[in-house]
């Protein structure tokens, strides 16, 4: 009789009613086959794991995370609620100690929706790692965070929410930028001004293997990691670096991504991305719950996997190696980075533009952040979208101190709502959001 | 006239049904060494002055089987299982003569390793040569393509008497569970086999010809003749039969709870118009996880027998039981002592209840009357409570479908059945405390043997149709079709529909009352390679629900 070593709970939400539409990749087959392999496998009778009903997330669940323009009835679905909401059943299970660890498997996916969503971008519409994280901090009163995200697109709209909160560390491992969707995520992109170097970046080589992510994980991950002392540690784990992944060009596998759990021990992961719905989503979830549950994973092995043919070439370690020295050496250098970023009370200004691949949208950002050491900083974002609307959106962080209190209410008061179609104002220290 | 009999752990309860109502009924000590002739004597009692002619309906159900898994006197058989990737399949060894090899086969249904008929021929030697007679085979996805069991059991067949394959066991996704039912099967066949022609033998020496019917944990029936190939669906027909006693006198279009209060356990189920739930997946009891279809029951160490007890002030009741209660000469007090101190229940020795509910007063410092209410009250409050614990957990188990997660049914009861020998009184108790209409069962000594012989046949067909690779299949049923890419899901539910009813007078339906079918499961997928679609798959599951026969819905009213 099979015993878990660690207790694992599970949410299972396939959604098979639902798709972005009838073709797309994000679509009711996706987990079809990982139903299949976990039902057949018997892991639900596994003693010591335990699945969950997703729980449905609420509008205020949503609005810890996200500014949602121009509300979250229109630009969410129930299987968006039920996807955040599985997220969340994980956390309550993990916090509560009912089980040791968990692994949220739903869909649609989140990594890709930034503090902002005017709608989808990257199949998704809201950040269920996000919404989740902001849910623990609420609710459990935990302070610090690390969120690995292994999908092989780079986590921008994880690495947007956490931007300035020098309090979670955001790591994104990913295929590089210049081959692939979202385009960002390059070492130098390491965090605002008073949280630089919690967001590190780790952008690989199209071709790198279960090798090269490995080494990352040994040389940057888990140093960091070891350093920075989360109170809890959040994977993003897309699978879409399986070497049968029609929209990446990687050469990870289901040994792999087992070896990598084992070694990054997160006490919640969450399914991102990943598309080769038959060749690898079935082994790789398998690998990942065997490997949380602490069970034996060495039979998880793709029927076609072939050893010699995804050795990654000595050009790609070499580059590999120089990204983890790079990204390195600007985690070493985190404090003279935040010191140079600027002097306490100033205003430190960003323009940015946003693409919504999904759902076709254009935005232009200009965002002001206040210089601080005591806290993230509170920030006002002026946000265009275009089809869409004109907002002002105000945010005060979660561990604020007064003078960013103070000055995050003076962006809200101040806003010229004449402007705006709407301004809104997430403050965080008393779990307040509120539009005008 | 028809007959169900019920033989029990402790007792053989057999009735006589017609359609004016119960003509006879019979109870008998078991003998657990003997059930032939537990049998024999029941049916002997029952058929007296009866003409064998009129019978017109038998089913029996009995521990045989349950019991050979509980004394663990198994017959050791053969295990033969092909993996491929996952977990190791050495985890879900049955013990010796468990042999895992070569062969692979993916959850699409497509061979990825072939079957190394060299292994197989060396392993059907070394298990001939220990002397096994009966094997079983299991690979996994078998449900999907069934083509390699299919192949070791051509290699195995000159060498055994016979041979079980894991694709017959059920139409569920399951491989270890499929491994200790398919190695069930095998186990208790030879058993079953002997036992079952004897009986028939000497139910024709007595002139009843008519075909016995065989009681399975669904509460539904199924011939002897198909029982042969699954005799591990007999395990656990008797708290079935109980459960399907009380359908008559429960409330349709509304949910009601049966509780069976025995001496060592009560037993809980849940009826839905009627109908009771099954298992998702099948029995589970502790570690032993199967495939066998069975009613939702759950077995809870609270009944009549159970001990009780003063921990620290706290009255504790259960959840072992030492012996009968103290008026029955027992060594320790009990509920039904509780219920003779107020003077309830009659025929016994009060004085040796009142002497073992004193002990307990004294130390909780209350009269013998009050502690007596307060141990009934505690043991209804036991019992209530462990029933809403498992409604919530029925309640609150996973779906995966929006529409599902909106819209799922949500069971809530308005009444409650209550089943076993103090069923009177505890009705009573329970609607008293909890004001939920609750009732005694009618002739609840013998409803297990009326829920046996109302019982109508039961059976489930899983389908899965795939257009792109042009195939629908039912492998349970060993039946497999070249599909068309037009061909839509109306066409899977007419020939899910054929399934069925071929299965169901296979397994001994009446074919003019077959029953009512129901979709269990149905999903469709647009399966998509490179953004364009390339087919679809559909998935049936449609069952005849567990229920009472024809003509009988309203005689025991």
């Amino acid at each position: 009789m099979l015993k878990a070593l660690n207790k694992t709970g599970l949410v299972f939400f396939p959604a098979f009613d639902w798709a972005i539409d009838p073709t797309h990749p994000e679509r009711e087959e996706r987990l079809l086959y990982t139903q299949d392999q976990v039902t057949e496998e018997g892991i639900f009778d596994i003693n010591g794991i335990i699945e969950y009903k997703p729980d449905l997330v609420t509008y205020q669940d949503i609005q810890r995370a996200h500014f949602c323009v121009p509300d979250e009835k229109t630009i969410t679905t129930q299987s968006h609620l039920i996807s955040a909401g599985g997220a969340k059943a994980i956390a309550d299970a993990v916090l509560n100690k009912e089980v040791k660890n968990g692994f949220a498997l739903v869909r649609p996916p989140g990594h890709h929706s930034m503090r902002i969503s005017h709608g989808g971008r990257g199949f998704c519409h809201i950040n269920i790692e996000a919404i989740m994280v902001e849910y623990i901090r609420s609710q459990f009163g935990i302070k610090k965070i690390a969120i690995i995200d292994t999908d092989c697109h780079h986590g921008d709209g994880t690495n947007d929410i956490f931007w300035h909160d020098p309090d979670i560390l955001f790591i994104s491992l990913h295929q590089d930028g210049r081959t692939m969707y979202p385009g960002s995520g390059f070492p130098e992109e390491l965090g605002g001004p008073n949280a630089k170097g919690s967001n590190l970046n780790i952008p690989l080589p199209p071709g790198t293997s279960t090798e090269g992510y490995l080494y990352v994980i040994r040389n940057c991950v888990l140093p960091a990691i070891e350093e920075f002392k989360p109170d809890l540690i959040v994977n993003s784990a897309g699978q879409d670096n399986h070497y049968t992944d029609p929209l990446t060009n990687m050469n990870f596998s289901a040994q792999g991504y087992a070896k990598l759990t084992s070694l990054l021990k997160p006490d919640i992961a969450v399914l991102e991305g990943g598309y080769s719905i038959e060749g690898a989503l079935p082994y790789v979830n398998l690998g990942i719950i065997l490997a949380l549950a602490g069970l034996d994973y060495s039979g998880v092995i793709e029927p076609d996997f072939n050893l010699e043919r995804l050795k990654q070439s000595v050009s790609i370690t070499d580059k590999i190696k120089k990204t983890t020295d790079l990204v390195n050496s600007y985690w070493r250098q985190k404090k003279e980075l935040r010191q140079k970023a600027g002097t306490p009370g100033d205003i430190a200004v960003r323009h940015r533009e946003i693409f919504y691949d999904t759902d076709n949208i254009f935005e232009r950002q200009k965002e002001k952040v206040r210089i601080c050491r005591d806290c993230g900083g509170c920030f006002e974002i002026d946000s265009n979208a275009q089809p869409g609307h004109h907002i002002l959106a105000v945010h005060i962080p979660i561990n604020a101190c007064k003078a960013c209190i103070e000055a995050g209410y003076k962006f809200f008061d101040q806003a010229d709502k004449s402007k705006f179609n709407k301004v809104f104002l997430q403050d965080r220290t008393k779990n307040n959001y509120e539009i005008k | 006239m028809i007959i169900g009999i019920d033989v029990g752990g402790t007792h053989t309860d057999a009735v006589l049904l017609s359609s004016n109502g119960i003509e006879k009924k019979v109870k008998v000590s078991t003998d657990s060494a003997d059930l032939f002739n537990t049998i024999l004597s029941g049916f002997k009692q029952l058929l007296k002055d009866i003409d064998p002619k009129n019978i017109k309906r038998i089913v029996i159900s009995t521990t045989l089987t349950t019991n050979a898994i509980v004394q663990q006197n198994m017959k050791p058989v053969g295990m033969i299982v092909s993996a491929g990737p996952g977990v190791d399949p050495k985890s879900f060894s049955t013990g010796e003569h468990y042999y895992c090899v070569a062969g692979s086969i993916n959850h699409r249904g497509r061979e990825k390793a072939s079957v190394n008929t060299m292994e197989i021929e060396d392993i059907a030697k070394k298990l001939k040569k220990a002397g096994i007679e009966y094997v079983g085979v299991v690979s996994k996805f078998c449900v999907r393509n069934p083509s390699h069991e299919i192949l070791i059991k051509r290699i195995l067949n000159k060498y055994f008497k016979k041979i079980f394959l894991g694709h017959h066991v059920s139409g569920n996704l399951n491989f270890p569970r499929r491994i200790a039912t398919t190695h069930l099967n095998a186990a208790v066949f030879s058993l079953h086999k002997s036992f079952f022609e004897a009986v028939k033998l000497s139910l024709e020496q007595k002139g009843l010809m008519v075909p016995i019917q065989i009681l399975k944990a669904d509460g539904g029936t199924m011939s002897l003749e198909s029982s042969m190939a699954f005799p591990g669906q007999t395990v656990l027909s008797g708290p079935a039969a109980s459960i399907m006693g009380a359908i008559p006198y429960a409330p349709s279009k509304q949910d009601a709870i049966v509780l069976d209060i025995g001496g060592t356990t009560t037993d809980i189920a849940f009826l839905v118009d009627k109908a009771p739930l099954l298992e998702p997946m099948g029995i589970q009891r502790g570690q032993y996880k199967s495939l066998i279809r069975s009613l939702q029951t759950d077995s809870k160490g609270i009944g009549g027998d159970s001990t009780v007890r003063v921990i620290g002030k706290e009255l504790v009741i259960g959840p072992d039981r030492l012996g009968p209660a103290m008026a029955f000469g027992g060594p320790e007090p009990t509920p039904t002592d509780a219920l003779f101190v107020l003077g309830l229940m009659k025929d016994g020795d009060r004085k040796n209840s009142v002497k073992g509910i004193h002990k307990i007063a004294m130390e909780m410092g209350l009269t013998d009357n009050e502690t007596a209410d307060q141990i009934f009250k505690k043991c209804c409050s036991i019992i209530l409570k462990k029933t809403f614990e498992m409604i919530d957990k029925l309640n609150s188990k996973p779906v995966y479908t929006v529409h599902e997660f909106l819209e799922g049914y949500k069971i809530s009861p308005r009444k409650i059945l209550v089943l076993g020998g103090p069923a009177k009184y505890f009705a009573k108790k329970i609607e008293e405390l909890y004001h939920i209409k609750t009732i005694a069962v009618p002739e609840y000594s013998v409803a297990n043997a009326i829920g046996a012989a109302l019982a109508r046949t039961t059976c489930e067909v899983s389908l899965n149709a795939d257009t792109e690779q042009g195939i629908v299949t039912a492998h349970e049923e060993g039946f497999a079709e070249p599909i068309s890419k037009t061909y839509s899901e109306d066409d899977l539910i007419e020939t899910a529909h054929t399934l069925l009813k071929e299965k169901a007078i296979n397994f001994g339906a009446d074919p003019d009352n077959i029953g009512e079918v129901e979709v269990v499961e149905f999903q469709k997928f647009n399966i998509v390679r490179n953004f364009s679609p390339r087919g679809k798959i559909f998935r049936t599951k449609m069952q005849l629900k567990p229920g009472i026969i024809k003509g009988f819905e309203n005689i025991l009213q």
